[in-house]
């Protein structure tokens, strides 16, 4: 308690003192999870904007990977010591909205602030998955991606595949894994990274069927997981058998298994459009991109993809009332907010990296400049995010579950039990549903009041 | 045999040993209290809202399958690790012991995997194992063994046991070769006279003169194998696939750190913490009784 009193006091000095001098530039810390190339991109944009103005400084730090950039946000904040601003997987989201006086919404710093920043022109998908039910922005939008397919065109030919055209279908994909085990020369057909990101919440949305109750956890804390349903099951099992057959190998948890791609060992990939750089650097074959596959037949499908990646949350000092934060800190994050927002730059940031352009405007500076013609099929994942008209349905405008990533390792876990052979993929949903739900429970019991 | 010093008053024995009591209580007590206190809470990952639960993150844990699945894989990593350390060591020590030309070369060479980090141990392992980078995972694969630990449980258990119990081995060659050394040549020569063979003058004599510094190195590479091998898993596996090496510790590291599940974690700690007081006092007792060996 008494401790508490004295970083209080020592802390309304602290934002007392730099009254005196204007000079010293407002030094707004921005924690990223970006290893290089990316990272050094992100912090160009930073030393772009502290460019712009003399007011404010951005200093961006890299704290490890997602997250771990995360878990030292958090203990940061626990430590009264959090970045202003942290960048935060869409995992996370759940547990962020979850945070309470932790975070300010980005919507609320906006208001006390006088900037305008228009999420009208934002790709809906994007949107969506960052705002409240009604709207409301709880963070900004940064590097989103989707997952989407890419191909091996050599081994498609040597297979006597079309190698201009990916199947539209699962069933399409099942006519073509023998040929590409028979004749396409790769050690697997197919592979795929982010197993539960691609193959079940990518999978469920774009077939519109839902991953869990109460709009996907949009609609409340209650939330239960609904993954155990017959399409998920069909598909699944159907990954389950290819493995079996050596026509499908899975490659790992998270990104694990995405090197087989451009280093020749597998013909099909699933992943994220922000692959885009390293295939470019690495693949020695030609290659191309396809949209996630639909099984036929299936009412309403092919909707949109959800997207992947992460958004900038702005985060109060630490749990002591009021915050901790000064006016004009929140000034210096809401005009660096601003800036990000400008179509210019996201369109720089989409063409630099590979990650969507956030906003139709910047998609269109993009095309102007020539960037898709160059580059085909790096409209693809846009494409696939406005797939169906861009409407987004409840079942296709995000997930919200708190407790996300632990969801997801138990998933995964619960596969690889499955792939290897311990238990079908109607075992594997079944009991990955039943871990869930006792995170989500907890975490609604962690989380009511 | 013991010296007794007599101090004159009570203050200054106090005083002398207030260091070491601060440390204790600051590194030990207090952050062994922290652990238990907040075993019986639960909270949200920020620390904003703190519910008392008394006993219920335990009874959770010894009720979760998932649990007694990380305990199971426990006892088996664990007796894996030590019998092969120490099975290894003993076997390389007795080698060493001999009359050989570079012994002391030999020597050297085997005490330097102790002063590789765990993390670049498990690095160097991966480069062997990996299926498609590795080595030796590219040999298993030419002559016919389906080798792929990221989705072979029993493959992935075997390879962190291998991996942990390697960087062991340099420490327990150490001290058996000590031991060895200690070995009174004497009573072996006497053997040797009596006509006793090699292998019979090494089970009957070295290995009895040697059980206390073994059983020291059992009890040394359990506690190693339970707490000390989380780099390695980590770097390897990351407790999979389908949580077939996930270990007590590593999973008081995903509740903990990933799941951000503090309460849980706790009680896991606590868990762990009662072990390791019993194995230690296991090697009080045992190691006093053998001191009159």
């Amino acid at each position: 308690m008494h401790r508490r009193t004295l970083l209080t006091g020592a802390m309304s000095l602290g934002v007392a003192a730099p009254a005196i001098g204007q000079t010293q530039p407002i030094e707004i810390q921005f924690w990223h999870g970006l290893a290089q190339p990316l990272g050094g991109m992100l912090e160009k944009r930073a030393t772009d904007f502290n460019a712009t103005q003399t007011r404010y400084k951005v200093v961006p730090t890299f704290r490890g990977s997602y997250p771990e950039t995360m878990v030292a946000a958090i203990a940061a904040f626990r430590a009264n010591n959090a970045p202003h601003v942290v960048q935060m997987f869409e995992v996370g989201t759940g547990t962020m909205m979850g945070a309470g006086r932790a975070v300010k919404p980005v919507h609320e710093l906006l208001a006390e602030t006088g900037v305008q920043i228009d999420f009208n022109d934002y790709l809906p998908g994007v949107r969506g998955y960052y705002s409240l039910s009604d709207g409301r922005m709880m963070s900004m939008p940064f590097n989103s991606s989707t997952t989407i397919v890419w191909y091996n065109k050599d081994a498609f030919r040597r297979a006597g595949v079309d190698p201009d055209k990916f199947p539209e279908t699962w069933q399409g994909v099942a006519e073509i894994l023998p040929k590409l085990k028979a004749g396409g020369g790769t050690a697997v057909p197919m592979s795929t990274a982010w197993l539960t990101w691609a193959q079940i919440e990518n999978f469920s949305a774009i077939h519109d069927i839902p991953l869990a109750t109460l709009a996907n956890g949009f609609g409340g804390l209650g939330t239960e997981l609904q993954i155990n349903n017959p399409l998920v099951q069909r598909h699944m099992q159907a990954l389950v058998d290819w493995q079996k057959d050596g026509l499908f190998r899975y490659g790992g948890r998270n990104n694990a298994g995405e090197p087989a791609f451009p280093n020749g060992e597998a013909a099909i990939m699933f992943t994220s459009s922000g692959f885009r750089a390293r295939v470019q650097r690495e693949a020695r074959f030609g290659w191309g991109v396809a949209m996630l596959p639909y099984y036929q037949g299936t009412p309403n499908a092919p909707i949109n993809s959800i997207i992947g990646g992460a958004s900038l949350w702005v985060m109060n000092k630490g749990p002591a009332a009021g915050g901790g934060r000064s006016r004009d800190e929140f000034q210096g994050v809401a005009e660096f907010f601003k800036y990000l927002s400008q179509p210019e730059v996201d369109a720089q940031w989409h063409m630099d990296t590979g990650y969507v352009p956030v906003r139709r405007a910047s998609y269109a500076i993009a095309r102007e400049k020539g960037f898709y013609r160059d580059n085909p099929g790096a409209d693809v994942p846009i494409e696939q995010l406005l797939r169906g008209g861009g409407t987004l349905t409840d079942n296709s405008r995000g997930i919200r579950l708190g407790g996300f990533v632990e969801i997801r390792t138990i998933m995964e876990e619960e596969f690889e039990r499955a792939f290897q052979g311990q238990q079908n993929a109607q075992q594997a949903l079944a009991n990955a549903t039943t871990r869930g739900n006792v995170v989500l429970r907890n975490f609604e019991r962690a989380n009511r009041g | 045999m013991r010296k007794k010093v007599i101090f004159r008053g009570a203050v200054l024995p106090y005083l002398l040993l207030l260091p070491q009591m601060a440390v204790t209580l600051v590194f030990f007590f207090w952050p062994a209290g922290m652990t238990v206190w907040q075993s019986m809470q639960r909270e949200d990952a920020f620390g904003l809202r703190t519910e008392f639960v008394a006993f219920e993150n335990f009874l959770d844990l010894f009720t979760d399958a998932i649990y007694l699945n990380a305990a199971w894989n426990t006892v088996v990593f664990s007796t894996s690790v030590a019998a092969l350390a120490l099975g290894s060591a003993l076997f390389l020590a007795v080698q060493a012991d001999k009359q050989i030309r570079g012994s002391g070369l030999y020597k050297t060479l085997l005490v330097w995997p102790y002063a590789v980090a765990p993390a670049l141990a498990a690095v160097l392992w991966l480069f062997i194992f990996h299926p498609s980078i590795g080595l030796v995972g590219r040999g298993f694969s030419a002559i016919g063994i389906d080798w792929d630990y990221r989705v072979n449980g029993g493959q992935a258990m075997a390879m962190v046991i291998v991996a942990a119990a390697w960087k062991q081995v340099s420490y327990n060659f150490i001290f058996f070769l000590a031991g060895l050394q200690s070995i009174p040549t004497s009573v072996l020569e006497a053997a040797a006279i009596d006509g006793a063979r090699p292998m019979r003058r090494f089970w009957t004599v070295v290995f009895p003169l040697l059980s206390p510094t073994a059983f020291f190195l059992l009890v040394v590479n359990l506690v190693y194998a339970f707490f000390d091998t989380f780099g390695v898993i980590h770097a390897l596996t990351r407790g999979g696939p389908g949580n077939a090496t996930e270990t007590l510790i590593y999973k008081v590291y995903v509740d903990g750190v990933q799941n951000l599940n503090f309460g849980s974690s706790a009680a896991q700690s606590a868990v762990l913490m009662a072990i390791v007081i019993a194995l230690t006092a296991i090697q009080f007792r045992f190691i006093e009784r053998r001191v009159h060996y």
